[in-house]
């Protein structure tokens, strides 16, 4: 199959989301990137506020964005041991509804993150939400639940004391998790219509926090999960390996593709996949282009990674030559996301580096809420929307204003 | 009324009230089937299809089906509650939505029935509070004593900002009398901390061990070998006896019982500091407690290590992991004290990983009351 035919099929396949929508952590294939124009560029807790809402908890989880219908998840009560299930009007930030779960595993995590560590996804259908505890929820657009699975019940081995944040992914009618910790490590694909397993694969028993990518290869289409000891294509239908990469990268930050190659942090790994008979092979990696916690982004043919003393870096994506870098706030726990030109970084704080990627004056602005942020934004409706540990805020300019 | 239909009232009265009847016993032999199929759900999502279609049904009930859900909330384990209260969440909210009253009597009778469990009561609570706005400052003022563990909470809570109104407005010692009241009926830590904070400040001795529970007085004896996790199921002679003056094999050398009384006021035991370091090694305490009578208690526990836990030769509570960090009340179980004196039996297992995050070895143990208070 060649690159164009894969594409569409993706693109067809790859839940209902739409340009626009932000179906899934990082946006439509994880890439962190948005087609959306007129994004903004600048606002403070009370300037550029299209609607703030309160949350009932808190979340490292970011929001998804199907169809102006924005999910979250938060955590609660004392031992955080409610899960929150939200559903808002992306026009006006009114809540549609609500769903509760009760914990059926430890909430015991870092005092810095909570239960509500992963990010939803949704296909417009359903949405579905994983918590810390390992409860897998599945509830359909208007709130109605679907189906409902205890993952740490069925599977008592796994356990992340420092704090589970892998999000689900979605592709077909295939849910995919990666449950990957010291004691128990494996990826598992679902049928998102009932909840049910379809396969079940080993993964090297260490704890990590990437996010699976959906990979449109030259063979097909393909789950990559990144791991401190490199990264692994499987087969979405069988689970089959399909190819591996052998290379000591990172835990935490997840893998993003472009122009045929995937991008990974730690050190900035660009790799080209490989197939059953042909091995993958590094196309270039930099110690100077290196994503910490933050994902690394590709965008408009740079790739970009922010290292753990903040400096942000901007690298040719197809010889990893460094063409600037740049000194941020930080620390960042937030993966940034781009879209109409611009790159945005957001701190801890509450703090967001807005960057320029055309002109020669690269940051725009540096705006401030003011509250802990630790979740990855969503851009969707021309608007930004950023969860700190109180509200939900959506940023840009009212929808009347919209050009 | 004329003739006619005096003659024909009795009997559509007597038909609406048959009616009615009926239709209630087959609301409730519905939900009844419904929620059969609902807990009937299994490991890996077995009984998922047919439960979904039962929890859509649920889920368009009207708001008369609710107390019988959160009845049937009772007893369901973990995964059917979770499928359960979901169903309660939508019809409520729906209900409310539509402009539909919740059945707010029926509601409040279950919310104070304290037979009935904690955390549903909680969730009948908070549609309660939704529907009727003067229900919190109605009922929560009465749960100070409250086994469920949010809506005394809420109690706690209340008391609180009387206490530290109070001490806002210079009234100290109405304030310590508010707070040393208050003291007794708190049960979470961030809630006893603060009040035990203030009294302190105030020179009033406070007692957290005592309060929370915690066993300081320990006998221990260790290390025995763990080589490969192997030792976690093998029972070493302090599992099939218990003699205080008995010396068995050990790890390396011959090992006996020690007695040991921890300072720590959360009673945290450090086997590091007391057998010495070692690596793939298994501990065990054993510390005897008396109780008037017969009584069913809570034993709750912590450890970064993989432990088992008996009650007077019975095994209660096995967790085989490592390394999950240590929280207070991490594992929590449930025993009955018999009159007299009782032996409660903790083993310990460290295994052999080298990270400087997993040398921890170590155990916390209290012995409360459902609530989580120290028996008095």
């Amino acid at each position: 199959m060649n690159w164009p035919v894969v594409l569409v099929v993706v693109l067809l396949s790859t839940a209902c989301a739409s340009a626009g929508d932000w179906p899934q952590w990082r946006g439509i294939h994880g890439s962190g990137v948005a087609s959306d124009v007129k994004l903004p560029e600048r606002w403070s807790a009370t300037e550029n506020i299209r609607w703030k809402v309160s949350l009932p908890g808190r979340g490292v989880s970011g929001p998804v964005v199907v169809d102006d219908r924005v999910y979250l998840t938060a955590s609660s009560a004392f031992r955080s041991e409610r899960l929150h299930v939200l559903s808002f009007d992306l026009g006006s930030g009114r809540l549609l509804w609500e769903r509760q779960l009760w914990a059926t595993n430890s909430t015991q995590c870092h005092e810095k993150t909570c239960p509500a560590a992963p990010t939803p996804v949704t296909d417009g259908e359903r949405v579905v939400a994983l918590f810390g505890t390992f409860d897998l929820v599945c509830f359909d657009r208007s709130g109605t639940l679907l189906w409902y699975r205890s993952l740490g019940r069925d599977y008592p081995d796994v356990n992340n004391q420092v704090g589970f944040a892998t999000s689900p992914i979605l592709w077909e009618d295939g849910l995919f998790v990666a449950l990957e910790t010291e004691s128990e490590a494996f990826l598992l694909a679902i049928d998102k219509r009932t909840g049910l397993n379809r396969w079940k694969t080993p993964r090297p028993k260490t704890l990590t926090w990437a996010t699976p990518l959906v990979l449109q290869s030259p063979d097909g289409v393909e789950l990559v999960l990144q791991s401190l000891f490199g990264l692994s294509a499987y087969d979405p239908v069988t689970g089959a390996v399909r190819w591996e990469y052998d290379g000591k990268i990172d835990s935490i930050p997840s893998p993003v593709s472009s122009g045929g190659a995937v991008f990974a942090g730690g050190p900035m790994h660009a790799v080209e996949p490989g197939a059953p008979e042909r091995p993958a092979k590094l196309r270039w990696k930099s110690q100077q282009l290196s994503a910490s916690t933050a994902s690394p982004l590709v965008y408009r043919g740079r790739v970009y990674g922010v290292n753990s003393a903040g400096v942000l870096a901007c690298g040719n994506v197809a010889d990893g030559s460094v063409l600037w870098k740049e000194r941020l706030e930080g620390p960042f726990s937030a993966s940034p996301v781009a879209g109409d030109g611009k790159l945005y970084y957001v701190n801890e704080t509450g703090l967001t580096t807005v960057v320029n990627t055309e002109g020669s004056e690269r940051i725009i602005a540096t705006n401030n809420l003011g509250e802990t942020l630790l979740a990855s934004p969503a851009i969707a409706g021309g608007a930004l929307l950023l969860r700190s540990d109180r509200h939900l805020f959506c940023i840009g300019s009212r929808a009347d204003e919209k050009r | 009324m004329g003739i006619l239909n005096r003659r024909f009232a009795l009997p559509l009265l007597l038909f609406l009230v048959g009616a009615a009847g009926k239709l209630t016993r087959a609301g409730d032999e519905e939900v009844a089937r419904l929620v059969e199929r609902i807990r009937a759900v299994a490991a890996e999502g077995r009984g998922n299809v047919e439960a979904s279609a039962a929890s859509q049904r649920l889920a368009r009930l009207g708001p008369d089906a609710l107390p019988e859900v959160l009845v049937a909330l009772e007893g369901a384990d973990p995964i059917a509650s979770n499928w359960l209260r979901a169903a309660v969440d939508t019809i409520a909210e729906r209900s409310l939505a539509q402009g539909k009253a919740l059945p707010r009597t029926k509601l409040e009778t279950f919310v104070l029935d304290r037979r009935h469990s904690g955390r549903v009561r909680r969730l009948a609570y908070e549609w309660l509070a939704r529907a009727d706005p003067s229900a919190p400052e109605r009922l929560i003022p009465g749960m100070l004593t409250d086994p469920a563990a949010e809506l005394r909470r809420d109690a706690v809570a209340r008391e609180l900002r009387v206490a530290q109104k109070l001490l806002d407005e210079g009234k100290g010692p109405e304030a310590l009398v508010a707070y040393r009241k208050l003291f007794p009926f708190s049960r979470d830590e961030d809630q006893v901390k603060q009040i035990a904070t203030v009294l302190e400040k105030q020179g009033e001795p406070v007692d957290l061990t005592r309060h929370f529970g915690f066993i300081q007085q320990w006998r221990l004896i260790g290390p025995f070998d763990n080589t490969d996790k192997k030792g976690y199921d093998f029972a070493y002679p302090p599992e099939k006896e218990v003699d205080f003056t008995g010396e068995y094999k050990g790890k390396g050398s011959t090992v006996g019982w020690l007695e040991h009384v921890t300072t720590d006021l959360y009673g945290v035991v450090n086997f590091n500091k007391v057998l010495g370091k070692n690596k793939s090694a298994v501990a065990y305490a054993v510390a005897e407690i008396e109780s008037e009578v017969e009584r069913p208690v809570h034993i709750r526990a912590s450890s970064h290590n993989a432990v088992k836990i008996w009650l007077n030769g019975e095994l209660l509570f096995t967790c085989n992991a490592y390394h999950r960090g240590i929280r207070m009340d991490q594992y929590q179980t449930r025993g009955t004290l018999r009159a007299g004196r009782n032996a409660i039996r903790v083993k310990v297992c460290e295994d052999a990983q080298p990270e400087s995050w997993a040398q921890e070895w170590m155990f916390q143990l209290r012995v409360c009351d459902e609530t989580g208070g120290g028996l008095r």
